[in-house]
């Protein structure tokens, strides 16, 4: 595996993430090939595709989850090199209703090394309660993982993956299971974090509905990179209609 | 012991003036149950509950090659036929999809095989590995107390060391992965945890007990715990008073002690289920 961070070109100063020549092969089959990708701080960038482009195989490659050939490159503002913290908002599971977990325990047991099963102490309580309040979910910390609705759910795992603060911010098909005043909560929310934080926030979504109003930048993959652009463009170039073809025959139909 | 035997002999039981087994089971059991109790909120919260019955059976196995090599005592070899079961099992499970339940099939049964194949061998007989099934509580000895109260140690050391780990790994294998947890590790100190338990303490405990024990506590606590704090105290409560309450019936009745123990913890997880949270 090769993530090298180190100093990139072309990001002219700013913060960014560079992705260059990436591929995956597993067991003998091209999972991703020839992946170029390029991500300012502060942007918003849709991955959309078909089930099985590679979306998660990418995310993973990121994370240094994945053995990968080509680079991933990240450089803060002024050209310094780093090593970027990346936080990771997965697909929500379904958790079990009665699921004896909390989100105060889901949060103790990832942030800190105090043994969830042991009453928690109040200051490690108060920073789960200010790590909420980043998502507007305070009144969630003692509610059980099984009781939470789609979006809550997200906006806990959204929480989870701010602290420690990350420098780009991952989310895994963030809006399925979530109903449409939910998703229209979590891309407002998402728009205040990166204006906030400045965080690069990469997210692959099937829902094509919004991107016009929140991605800068649509990413469309099919074990490569067929189309970057702005979301109206990337949705009319001739890339998009081959890819989804089947689904635009249909509602046309 | 002598220290625990003055202690009991201050409860108001016939028992308590004499029978020495009496008074090495109940602090056996005392052991047993916490030991129990905490596991048992990791096995159900894992889906394991059949793992545990999988290690049980396995262990036949480690006891027929144990015996085959002429070891004084066989139970060690079944402790490290379960840890290698363990381990094949953890790796396995990683590098397949198939669900959990059914690699565990697959490693039950054809360890059951071997252990049946070994055993009957040139003619022999299965049958003396029945007590293992039942166990005897009764005939526990103060050193396999020391033993019990050892690997509790060990589990409690465990917990408090990697529970978070362990926790996160079962909730959301993604999740754990991306903030640098080792879910394979973690699942292999867990199942390493209960395969060492269920094989050390099955020639006194007994298959049917182990199995109860390490899924009703947690399945009743389940019902009414609203975080982790309170799944843990419940489950090492309801273990803690079944075992008790199990080996006193079994006392005043004359009836199998692991029997009653299932059967209180059945009756407990009975009582927890109207308070469900749904």
């Amino acid at each position: 595996m090769s993530v090298n961070w180190h100093e990139g070109d072309g990001c002219q100063g700013a913060c960014c993430l560079r992705v260059s020549d990436l591929g995956v092969t597993v067991e003998g089959r091209t999972i991703l090939q020839g992946v170029d990708l390029h991500i300012h701080c502060g942007q918003i960038v849709a991955l959309i595709g078909p089930n099985g482009a590679g979306k998660s195989t990418l995310f993973k490659a990121i994370l240094g989850q994945q053995p990968h050939t080509g680079s991933i490159q990240f450089e803060r503002s002024g050209g310094k090199r780093a090593r970027p913290r990346v936080g990771y908002v997965p697909q929500s599971p379904a958790f079990q209703r009665g699921e004896p977990v909390s989100v105060l325990d889901l949060f103790a047991a990832a942030i800190s090394p105090w043994p969830v099963f042991l009453p928690v102490p109040r200051s490690l309580r108060d920073r789960v309660s200010q790590c909420l309040a980043r998502v507007h979910g305070e009144t969630l910390i003692d509610q059980r993982l099984g009781s939470l609705s789609g979006g809550e759910l997200q906006r806990v795992l959204l929480a989870l993956a701010l602290e420690p603060l990350p420098h780009i911010l991952i989310l895994d098909e963030p809006f399925s299971g979530v109903d449409v005043e939910g998703e229209l909560r979590l891309l407002r929310l998402l728009d205040e974090l990166r204006r906030v934080f400045d965080l690069s926030v990469l997210l692959s979504t099937h829902d094509f509905s919004n991107l016009c109003d929140y991605a800068d930048k649509v990413v469309l993959m099919k074990e490569t990179v067929l189309k970057v652009g702005p979301a109206r463009e990337v949705m009319d170039s001739p890339e998009f209609a081959q890819v989804f073809h089947l689904r635009l025959d249909r509602e046309g139909a | 012991m002598a220290l625990w035997y003055s202690l009991v002999e201050l409860l108001p039981f016939s028992w308590a003036h004499g029978l020495d087994f009496m008074k090495n089971a109940l602090l056996a059991v005392l052991v047993i149950s916490p030991l129990f109790g905490l596991l048992s909120t990791m096995v159900v919260e894992s889906r394991m509950s059949f793992f545990s019955d999988a290690l049980g059976h396995s262990a036949f196995t480690g006891i027929a090659i144990g015996a085959l090599c002429r070891l004084s005592d066989p139970m060690w070899a079944a402790a490290v036929f379960a840890l290698v079961l363990a381990g094949l099992f953890t790796w396995v499970k990683g590098r397949t999809h198939l669900q959990s339940d059914t690699v565990i099939g697959v490693f039950s049964s054809a360890a059951v095989a071997l252990g049946i194949f070994l055993a009957t061998l040139g003619g022999g007989s299965f049958t003396k590995f029945n007590a293992y099934l039942i166990g005897d509580i009764l005939s526990v000895e103060p050193a396999m107390i020391g033993l019990l109260a050892l690997l509790l140690l060990a589990v409690v050391v465990l917990w408090l060391c990697a529970f978070d780990r362990i926790l996160l790994s079962s909730v959301h294998p993604a999740l754990a992965a991306s903030r640098g947890v080792r879910v394979s590790v973690q699942e292999w100190l867990f199942t390493s945890a209960v395969a060492l338990t269920v094989t050390l303490s099955m020639t006194w405990v007994g298959l049917l007990v182990i199995n109860s024990l390490l899924v009703l506590p947690a399945a009743g606590a389940r019902n009414v715990a609203r975080n982790v704090r309170q799944y843990h105290l419940f489950s090492v409560l309801i273990a803690l008073v079944s075992g008790v309450a199990g080996l006193l019936l079994s006392y005043a009745l004359g009836a199998s002690t692991g029997a009653c123990v299932t059967l209180v913890l059945a009756l407990l997880f009975a009582l927890s289920f109207p308070a469900r949270r749904t």
